[in-house]
């Protein structure tokens, strides 16, 4: 594997991403509609709002901070890194080496820190109340994600994401429980992380029930425009963790192209079907009451520990 | 690390699925909820008592899968279903200490019966040795999860599903009970049961509600 | 290295009795304030960078020893200068830089008497701070260690006409004496009876049996009352608060770190042959310590008490790197241990630098505003935009957020505690990964609570009506200030350099260190142990975000428009946006508040809801107080009240104890 090979396909893994992640997110937006009996705004939607946000104007408060006006771009930024880094078609990037799964889960922390000083720079009660609410619920998930992704660094003996990718891959049909326990507690911080049901209603407008939407609320344009593509990068990043730890098959080396041409047609089968489950689990769930957020994330919490504790016991 | 052959690995993942399940108990607030998940723990140890008949070809451990299945799955989740249909009890179980202690305390317990299991498992040379850990976790976390109700009808859960705990760990450590032990086992649960129920209806009338901290009024002064 | 032009530790002592020199000129030349704030802070800033320097120099260089001109006829002052003193004093120099620089433009407004005091007072803490990194004898360590809690106690009282004030300066110089016994038992547990008090001769001192663990437990505990350790913590949220701002800075930044050192000096190298039920202690009272802290600190309003507990909560997180390099080494499994010793001593030096930054920016407050209360700050990003800058620096680190410092010593104790699979025993294997999700979740914390402080006191609108604009940081100010800021981001972004010194302190101290793998990596990537393991690149992070910052900005520009207009806030339509509106600092830690209720004692007013003057009023308390210290203090009273019976008041009985006395002793002497 040559050095351009693996600039090549981390530029191209990194560039794709990005661009399909909106396409993600209106395909997730279109199975909740196929199941809850609507005919659904289309899978390009996300695309068009972007595009229409980004011709208007940008409209900011008289107090508006620098801080405030540089937080999107920081975002996108930092979810752009996240999607670089996790293998998504191929291992053996360049970048990975950049940061592991500890650095990943900071990266996380920097965009979730951002966005809630955002929220709280022009002074209003809804921002204010957003930024609380989400710190309350990133203060368990943040760990609860740290511990799933230690159990898949224990059994790999590594940290670093393509190791861990290739060592879940290659080996032979393995159960791990403590996997099983692990995927149950990154299920959960998924859900509580992307702001889907049943922490927080995407599509609410009850300023109220916000926590996600509550902090962004006094962004527009091409602000807007690039907050929304950084949360639908969000959530694109978290599904192909998700794939790499506990579906990992199929990936390609770095260099390989042929094997990068199964490798993209088994991440659409993938992504395909996570999210049409995610759609699945969104629609049979009800949004809980704020206060039992905590206690959904702390079982995370628990669950992940324990699955660490069972890889102690039980694997070694 | 030599990977274990396939049956050992199931059985791993029965044990983790049984912890989970067991851990999963000690966090639920609805009734409905627990007796599901009870006869789900019930479905997990027959698929494990499967497995162990299958690798090491005792056939009566089949008879034995067949009457968890039987009892454990099918008929006393139903007989609770309509005890509790009967009684009308109310969704929501109140805890005495709220969930994230129980599970914080679940945690220790685990640790704890895993450290007290590992030299008896040394012992035992069975299938894989740290399944009575599991066991021993599991009944443990029954154990605390029939103290911290205040409802009767998640006490009897508990029970049954300590004995859950004990009969896997029979299971892995020494291939199974004889049969007839296993009966007798079997029966007295039912019997049991049909036992709390009766006695349900008694607490019922007498106090009202089934809330245990009524039985508190019956000492001398 | 050519030792006949000067050694390391000549030029340690000169630098240090340098900076008690300047302490005496400040004080005679009391009357002229403006030389002490022009020079004699300065000059002192100047001895500390070349302090710092002095340290770099030893860390590389052999060991070097001394005996100085003082003390006592037949107990001389030995001093000696190794890498790890070297490494301390590398921390001291560095961080006392900017705080020097930051003093001479905070005491400006200063009054004359108080200034000179202040200077001597000031230099004198520096210097004794210095001389027991370098002490080599027992004798030299206790009066230094003395010398330096007696004149922090003088800094801390420094405003001693209000009452909380001098409430807080005894509770401190009460806490640091307990401490100071807990190590003098410990010196003399380590000397046995005979021989003399020098380092060397504890160092050789054979103990047998339980006398071993005796010494660690008084040590642990000793200078854990200093490093304000779970228990004995009570005296730093009380201590820091009431001190000047560039005091609490060098308090909470070095001071406690000099508790560290003596921690790490007296059981790795004094007592040696760690066992690993040690490092067990030491992991869980530093897990409990950090997560406490970090409680305490999202329920603090005033902004000083909250940094001062998010102190206590980075000595939790040293000492669980600490705890997990001493259970580790009493395995016999030296690498990870000189890993977990590597990680505990970066985040010393972390610490250090952006704690000092954040209290210089709450002194940087003070001074402009006159406020503590976060609840009566907001938008202070408008009028004092350089502090704000450097706030949110610290903030950043201390959250351990890549790429700054904060997230390279987290990282570096998570890699360490995820060797825990080499250790046999089971009880401490499952014990690790219990840590770990403790640190996690204090790590997770602490973003929340500077959120918190940052949104609250920085952003959003004015909760209180100033009498008249604040005006920005003077040029000083915002020199120390940019100079803890650039160490931040210095210790993040290329922190191979630094690992490679403390790699030999680990070398140097316990034998061992990271493999050389780790170690030819180059200065772009940090691998501790191999690269296939796990591998951070911060100046990559960083590259890639501005990358795409720069390149969104422009083409976003280039392909749409870059269109801007303000208004007023959008706010869901409501039309008036008073500060009452937004949360108060109280009000962002209610989460919090609710679901760890048991930790915390509440006391709570709520009106009624027909009172015609409706008063809400909340306080938190430490439960310590109630548990540990009243019953100790009770007891104390009781006791003390006993024997004052023995202050009879006549002459006869006076002179009947002296008699007995005497009888007691002919007897003995017999």
């Amino acid at each position: 594997m040559s050095i351009t090979s693996g600039i090549v396909f981390q530029v191209l893994q990194s560039v794709l991403v990005v661009l399909i992640a909106p396409l993600m997110l209106g395909w997730v937006n279109q199975c909740r509609a196929w199941l809850q009996n609507r005919s659904g705004a289309g899978i390009w939607q996300p695309y068009q709002v972007l595009n229409k946000l980004f011709h208007k104007d940008a409209v900011l408060a008289h107090n508006a901070s620098s801080l405030f006006r540089a937080t999107p771009y920081i975002l996108f930024g930092c979810m752009w890194l996240a999607v670089g880094i996790v293998p998504v078609l191929a291992t053996s990037l360049p970048f990975a080496p950049a940061a592991d799964v500890i650095a990943l889960v900071g990266l996380f922390a920097l965009a979730r820190v951002f966005v809630s000083l955002a929220g709280m720079d022009i002074g209003t009660s809804f921002g204010t109340l957003g930024a609380r609410r989400e710190m309350m619920i990133g203060f368990l998930a943040e760990p609860a994600m740290l511990m799933t992704l230690f159990t898949a660094s224990l059994i790999s003996h590594s940290t670093s994401l393509v190791t861990i990718v290739e060592t879940l891959a290659h080996r032979e049909l393995v159960i791990y429980p403590s996997m099983a326990f692990a995927a149950v507690a990154f299920l959960m911080v998924l859900l509580a992380e992307n702001a889907r049901i049943p922490i927080d209603n995407p599509a609410t407008h009850l300023e109220l029930t916000m926590i996600h939407e509550a902090m962004i609320l006094e962004y527009s344009a091409r602000h807007l425009a690039l907050v929304e593509w950084a949360a639908s990068l969000k959530l694109t990043a978290y599904i192909t963790i998700g794939i790499a730890m506990f579906l990992p098959w199929g990936i390609a080396q770095a260099g390989d192209w042929a094997g990068l041409l199964i490798a993209l047609a088994v991440l659409a089968v993938k992504l395909a079907l996570a999210g049409a489950g995610l759609a699945l689990l969104e629609t049979i769930s009800a949004k809980m009451r704020i206060f039992r957020a905590p206690e959904f994330l702390g079982t995370a919490f628990m669950l992940a520990t324990l699955g660490m504790l069972i890889h102690f016991l039980l694997e070694i | 690390m030599p990977s274990l052959p396939l049956s050992s690995q199931l059985i791993n993942l029965f044990a983790a699925l049984l912890l989970l399940l067991a851990f999963a108990m000690l966090t639920q607030r609805r009734i409905l909820s627990l007796i599901n998940l009870f006869a789900l723990q019930g479905f997990v140890l027959v698929l494990s008592t499967g497995v162990v008949a299958y690798s090491t070809h005792q056939t009566h451990l089949y008879y034995s899968a067949l009457l968890t299945l039987i009892l454990k799955v099918l008929l006393l989740p139903w007989i609770l279903h309509r005890l509790i249909r009967a009684l009308n009890v109310r969704w929501d179980v109140e805890t005495l200490i709220d969930i994230p202690a129980t599970m914080l305390i679940g945690i220790v317990l685990v640790i704890f019966a895993f450290n007290l299991a590992t030299p008896i498992s040394q012992i035992a040379g069975t299938i894989t040795r740290s399944t009575l850990g599991i066991a021993t976790a599991s009944i443990l976390l029954a154990f605390l999860m029939m103290i911290t109700r205040r409802k009767a009808v998640s006490q009897v859960i508990g029970f049954l599903a300590m004995e859950n705990g004990l009969f896997f760990a029979a299971t892995s450590a020494t291939y199974g009970m004889p049969m007839v032990v296993e009966l007798g086992i079997a029966l007295d649960v039912l019997i049991g049961t049909f036992i709390f129920g009766v006695f349900f209806f008694h607490i019922r009338e007498t106090f009202e509600s089934l809330d245990i901290h009524h039985l508190e009024k019956l000492k001398e002064r | 290295m050519d030792s006949s032009i000067l050694e390391p530790i000549e030029a340690a002592v000169t630098l240090s009795v340098i900076w008690i020199g300047l302490g005496v000129i400040g004080l005679a030349f009391m009357r002229a304030p403006r030389l002490i704030t022009r020079a004699v802070f300065p000059a002192g800033a100047l001895v500390s960078l070349a302090l710092a320097a002095t340290g770099l120099w030893a860390i590389g260089a052999p060991p070097s020893a001394a005996i100085l001109p003082a003390g006592l006829p037949d107990l001389p002052f030995h001093v000696r200068l190794d890498a790890l003193s070297g490494f301390f004093l590398l921390l001291l120099g560095g961080v006392s830089f900017g705080i020097s620089l930051f003093a001479a433009g905070y005491f400006r407004d200063t009054g004359a008497t108080a200034l000179g005091l202040l200077s001597l007072q000031y230099h004198v803490f520096l210097a004794s701070m210095a001389f027991v990194l370098i002490a080599d004898d027992a004798y030299l360590f206790m009066v230094t260690w003395e010398s330096m809690a007696l004149s922090s106690y003088f800094l801390v009282t420094t405003e001693h006409h209000e009452e909380q004030n001098r409430k807080a300066g005894f509770i401190y110089l009460l806490v640091a004496h307990i401490g100071a016994i807990g190590i003098l038992l410990c010196f003399g547990v380590l000397h046995g009876g005979h021989g003399d008090y020098t380092f060397d001769a504890l160092r050789r001192a054979e103990l047998s049996g339980f006398w071993p663990t005796i010494a660690f437990l008084l040590a642990f505990f000793g200078f854990g009352a200093k490093a304000g350790m779970l228990p004995l913590h009570v005296w730093l949220p009380e201590a820091h608060p009431a001190a000047p701002s560039p005091v609490s800075a060098l308090m909470s930044g070095v001071m406690l770190k000099t508790a560290i050192y003596g921690m790490i000096r007296v059981i790795y190298d004094l007592i040696g042959g760690i066992r690993w039920e040690w490092g067990l202690t030491v992991l869980l009272f530093g897990a409990a310590t950090s997560l406490f802290g970090v409680l305490f600190a999202l329920m603090q309003h005033d902004l000083k008490r909250l940094l001062a507990y998010h102190s206590v909560e980075n000595i939790g997180i040293i000492l669980i790197g600490i705890g997990l390099s001493m259970v580790f080494i009493g395995s016999g499994h030296p690498v990870a241990g000189a890993l977990g010793l590597i990680a505990g001593l970066y985040h010393t030096l972390n610490h250090a630098v952006f704690k000092g930054l954040l209290f210089l920016g709450a002194g940087a407050i003070l001074k402009s505003t006159g406020l503590r209360n976060l609840n009566e700050m907001g938008g202070l990003i408008r009028y004092l935009p350089h502090t704000a800058l450097y706030f949110l620096i610290g903030a950043l680190a201390i959250s351990a957020l890549p790429p700054l410092n904060g997230f390279v010593s987290e990282w570096l104790t998570f890699q360490a505690s995820l060797q825990a699979p080499l250790l046999e025993s089971s009880v401490v294997r499952s014990l690790v990964p219990i840590v770990a999700a403790v640190l996690a979740l204090s790590g997770a914390l602490t973003g929340m609570c500077f959120v918190k402080v940052y949104g609250v006191a920085f952003l959003g609108q004015h909760r209180h009506e100033l009498a008249e604009k604040p005006r920005e940081a003077s040029r000083w100010e915002r020199a120390g200030m940019l100079w803890l800021a650039l160490a931040c981001f210095a210790l993040g972004l290329l922190p191979v350099f630094m690992i490679g010194q403390l790699n030999n302190v680990s070398q140097a101290l316990i034998k061992a260190g990271l493999p050389d793998e780790a170690m030819a990596s180059g200065w772009l990537w940090l691998v501790p142990t191999s690269s296939a393991q796990a591998s951070y690149s911060p100046l990559v992070f960083l590259l890639v975000i501005a990358a795409v910052f720069g390149l969104t900005f422009l083409v976003v520009r280039h392909v749409y428009h870059g269109r801007l207009r303000r208004s007023d806030p959008w706010d869901c339509g409501f039309p008036a946006q008073t500060s009452r509106m937004e949360d108060t600092a109280d009000g962002f830690g209610q989460p919090i508040r609710q679901i760890f209720a048991p930790v915390f004692l509440i006391h709570r007013e709520i009106p009624r809801a027909d009172d015609p003057r409706p008063v809400f009023r909340q306080e938190i308390e430490d439960r310590h107080w109630n548990w540990l210290y009243s019953p100790i203090a009770r007891l104390a009273e009781f006791l003390s009240g006993h024997f004052g019976k023995l202050q009879q008041g006549r002459i006869s009985v006076y002179l009947l104890y002296s008699f007995l006395t005497l009888i007691a002793l002919l007897i003995f002497l017999q």
